[in-house]
């Protein structure tokens, strides 16, 4: 394998919300396969930064695969071609020289762009604010292996809980719809014990709120799952299905 | 002005409850009348939002990060520490409080770590009761592993993400106070200064980081929990955007910063592999349960790892620690490995590596159980460095990691300026000269759920405060003096970018101020940091301007503080002739090369105070009593 290639990179440029984008050509050269992909944009930002032109924005922190803040969509396919991969965790290795690359933000109704490949994912917040906890104040509670949780529930719930929330399943769903997210905090919570007795308002609370949002529906196309760089299973929306039934029909006040 | 660490009379396990029991509390219904200011969403300001929140006090925090969620404590793998003695291996409050101390060679306050230790338990049952899905056993109850410097395995863990799933747990519950109207969210601001009005912390100033607006916020009483400044050397396991910038910002307003030099190099990263290189990639500490260090016996064996024979390899660990052997404490772990590589050791592409082999646990309990702990720690490494940790040995080099300094606090966690509190990894309080594993975690939560709520109450209950507004001098002052620095930095309109000086520091600080230090290095590196301080206010490039998401010039302001910083960590690792844990001078050294600590000179805490641009810090002296433990010789042997 080669040791550095050299790319053409099309990149979504766009000054501010309110400013109309477009696409940009770029070429990297001596692109070494040990880089991330994210390290890759550096170079290129230094570049520009010196022939005095504005670097390109996007978002990132841990460049670990686990804040959840970096992503673009690479050709088409949100944190590029890797599975399981966030964008700060994929690696020049997996391109050839010459490929051509098309990067642009998250493209969706509920993630207006801020700049470049940032947006803002406020809207996954609400839904958290609208139920995404367990009510327990700091001192009140029980002794920690007073309530044995099965292995296996804990695991599941773990799988759930970790979602990075770097929406890009709303990114890959042609419909941009925010149910894995929505469904992945209320399996983590509904799979364990101390989670059970808010479920049904937790369900309610957050589908509804993820509803008025302006996310769209899902259709089970299934893009979601595919691309999720934590691999969380649409299985948790067939969960979050069944919570929100029991939960509207047993609902007193709809 | 006199240290005071307002340590509590008693008896060592007395002293909190008393503590308690004496500091004075706000009425219920009087705590909405007070605005609290917390900075930083990681584990201790996250906490501490919530807990204050859930009493009723109206609680503005603020975070760099598009959502707290993504604080840099999310990073975390490893695990938390608790005596719980779950697995009745003779645990106890009393022995997770001396490991602690001893693990920090004896330079940590001894009531604040026993604290500590008490409180740990609480944290876990709440942990536990917010959701947080803690690794269990089959029959249902929490389960342990070990972690370095400790016999006993207490360590509570959720897989490889332990950091992610309790700081989503202080996430959600700071959200429902978001929900409940006592918590207002301020994401994607950077503080850039304190205000402080007759001598009390009352206020901060913060950039939006999306429009450039300089905003102050004003409150009774400000919570700074923002984490360490690893970065000031470029490559760490830090996340990207954690600075010294606002604890800076609060020493030059009179808040003393306690042992500066104190920084923890983790043994276990990932190898750094070329100059583009952006951070370092910590492999959790728990891969030493099971994990082998070694490297071959003969220096410039240049075979590959598999055709070693083990009669070739140097379990150096397990051949010098015997009762410890791969957990010893990091800083142990750390200079052992550099010394193998300087003995021309060490292995891979640059030679300064060392492997960190899973045959044998592999071959003991199936890959399945070895998957199971540590699966996606090995998935990344196998990202990053395209080799299967299943087959060969991992390649590990230590990095930097942590910074036991921090903003000196008093047993309230007040730092030097009355009102101003400090939690977390950004304070200086608990670790000593070495964190062990699993304890920033611990440390982080406990100050945030169960001690700031009891001592700020102590606080706001005797201050007098009056109402301030907005046109009070000392906030314009502090709001003007931050506009105005923006401005330098677009002003300068050099040719050399942000980045280009962050690595120039970054090296100077690694190679003269990090495993390893000598006198003559230090005085090199204080002059060459000086010179790159100067050029960078002649030459930095910041391109765009303050009115837009600028990442280059939220970089710039941060270098420039670590241009500072960086000098009076220099000066207090001059001032320590001695060498404790990861301060490591070479000329204090027992004949086995260990740490050679002078408990007749420097059993103290070093705060510096401030004393203008152009003027040497005063350093001042909190002595450290130790009553409860003899002051020894570490040995892990
Ligand atoms: C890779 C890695 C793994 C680790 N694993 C473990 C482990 O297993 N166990 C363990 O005990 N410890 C571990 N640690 C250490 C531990 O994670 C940290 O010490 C701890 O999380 C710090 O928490 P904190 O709340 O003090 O700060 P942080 O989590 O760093 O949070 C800082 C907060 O302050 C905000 N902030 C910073 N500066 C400003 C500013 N100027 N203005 C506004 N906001 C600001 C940030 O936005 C952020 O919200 C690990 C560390 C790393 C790097
Ligand atoms: S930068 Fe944190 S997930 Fe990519």
């Amino acid at each position: 394998m080669k040791k550095s290639i050299s790319l053409t990179l099309k990149v979504w440029r766009q000054a501010g919300s309110t400013e109309k984008g477009s696409f940009e050509t770029y070429a990297v050269k001596d692109i070494s396969t040990d880089m991330s992909f994210l390290e890759m944009l550096d170079v290129l930002n230094e570049d520009l930064t010196r022939e005095g032109k504005p670097p390109i924005a996007f978002d990132h922190d841990c460049r670990e695969g686990i804040c959840g803040m970096c992503g673009a969509v690479v050709n088409g396919r949100p944190h590029g071609p890797e599975k399981g991969t966030t964008l700060c965790q994929l690696h020049m290795r997996h391109f050839s020289d010459n490929d051509e690359l098309v990067i642009e933000p998250w493209r969706s109704r509920a993630f207006p762009v801020v700049k470049d490949l940032v947006v803002d994912r406020s809207p996954l917040e609400r839904i958290i604010i609208a139920g995404g906890y367990i009510s327990v104040n700091t001192g009140s509670a029980p002794e920690a292996n007073s309530l044995p949780v099965p292995q296996e529930a804990a695991e599941k719930a773990m799988d759930a809980a970790a979602c990075i929330g770097c929406g890009a399943c709303v990114a890959a769903c042609p419909n941009g719809s925010a149910m894995l997210f929505t469904s992945a905090k209320i399996s983590h919570l509904a799979l364990l014990p101390q989670g059970r007795p808010e479920a049904a308002r937790r369900a309610i609370g957050m589908v509804q709120e993820m509803d008025r949002l302006g996310f769209g529906n899902c259709s089970n196309i299934t893009e979601c799952q595919v691309e999720c760089p934590k691999e969380v299973s649409i299985s948790n929306i067939a969960r979050l299905n069944r919570e929100f039934m029991k939960a509207w029909l047993a609902a007193d006040e709809k | 002005m006199e240290l005071e660490a307002k340590i509590p009379k008693g008896p060592l396990p007395e002293k909190w409850d008393r503590h308690r029991f004496e500091l004075k509390l706000v009425n219920p219904a009087n705590k909405r009348k007070f605005d609290i200011i917390v900075v930083g969403t990681g584990l201790a300001g996250g906490s501490a939002s919530a807990a204050l929140a859930e009493l009723g006090y109206n609680v503005k925090t603020f975070c760099i990060q598009d959502s707290p969620r993504r604080a840099h404590s999310i990073a975390a793998q490893g695990g938390i520490n608790a005596a719980k003695n779950y697995t009745n291996e003779g645990d106890s409050i009393w022995r997770l409080f001396y490991d602690t101390v001893k693990g920090g060679d004896f330079r940590a306050r001894e009531a604040n770590v026993y604290r500590l230790a008490q409180i740990s338990n609480a944290i876990i049952d709440h942990c536990t009761a917010q959701g947080v899905p803690f690794a269990r056993e089959y029959g249902g109850l929490l389960a342990n592993r070990s972690f370095g410097g400790a016999q006993v395995a207490r360590t509570f863990y959720a897989r490889g993400q332990t950091g992610q799933q309790l700081l989503l747990g202080a996430y959600s519950a700071m959200m429902r106070q978001v929900a409940a109207g006592r918590v207002r969210m301020f994401p994607r601001r950077e503080m850039l200064d304190l205000v402080v009005v007759d001598g009390r912390a009352r206020g901060i100033v913060v950039r939006s980081l999306l429009t450039g607006e300089m905003e102050t916020h004003l409150g009774h009483a400000v919570v700074l929990a923002t984490g360490g400044y690893g970065n000031v050397y470029f490559l760490s396991t830090n996340a990207m955007s954690s600075n010294v910038t606002a604890a800076f910002r609060c020493y030059k307003r009179g808040a003393f910063f306690a042992n500066p030099c104190f920084t923890q190099i983790h043994p276990t990263c990932i190898p750094v592999h070329g100059t583009y290189q952006s951070k370092l990639t910590l492999m959790s500490e728990s891969l030493r349960n099971d994990g082998r260090v070694w490297v071959p016996l003969q220096a410039g064996d240049r075979r590959r790892p598999g055709d070693i024979p083990e009669s070739e390899r140097d379990y150096y660990l397990e051949r010098r620690y015997p009762s410890f052997g791969n957990l010893v404490p990091r800083d142990v772990a750390s200079r052992a490995a550099k010394a193998m590589c300087d003995a021309g050791k060490g292995v891979g592409e640059t030679g300064l590596a060392v492997y960190l082999d899973f045959k044998d646990a592999i071959a003991r309990d199936g890959r399945a159980v070895i998957e199971k702990k540590y699966g996606n720690l090995f998935q990344m490494y196998e990202k990053i460095t395209g080799e299967d940790p299943y087959e060969t040995p991992m390649m590990i080099y230590p990095a930097v990691h942590y910074t036991m300094g921090g903003l000196w606090v008093d047993y309230n966690l007040m730092s030097t300026v009355d009102g101003l509190f400090v939690l977390g990894e950004a304070n200086f309080s608990d670790h000593g000269a070495n964190r062990l594993g699993a304890s920033a975690l611990m440390q982080g939560l406990a100050d945030g759920y169960f001690i700031i709520p009891y001592t700020i109450g102590g606080y706001l209950a005797t201050a007098s405060l009056e109402s301030l507004s907005e046109t009070h001098p000392a906030v314009q002052e502090a709001k003007a003096a931050s506009v105005q620095r923006i401005h330098a930095l677009l002003s300068v309109n050099g040719r050399r970018t942000v980045d280009d000086f962050h690595r120039e520091l970054g090296r100077i600080m690694w190679d003269y101020c990090g495993m390893s230090r000598n006198n003559s290095g230090l005085e090199k590196a204080r002059e060459r940091i000086r010179i790159l301080r100067g050029e960078f206010w002649e030459n930095v490039k910041v391109p765009e301007g303050n009115e837009t998401l600028n990442q280059s010039l939220e970089r710039a302001g941060r270098v420039a503080d670590f241009l500072e910083f960086a000098e009076l960590m220099i000066i207090d690792a001059l001032a320590r002739q001695e060498s404790c844990g990861g301060h490591f001078n070479e000329a204090y050294q027992t004949p086995d090369n260990e740490a050679l600590r002078d408990d007749a000179q420097f059993c103290h805490v070093a705060a510096w105070e401030y004393q203008g641009d152009d003027r040497e810090p005063a350093f001042h002296k909190e002595p450290l009593v130790f009553e409860n433990v003899a002051l020894a010789q570490r040995s892990y042997k």
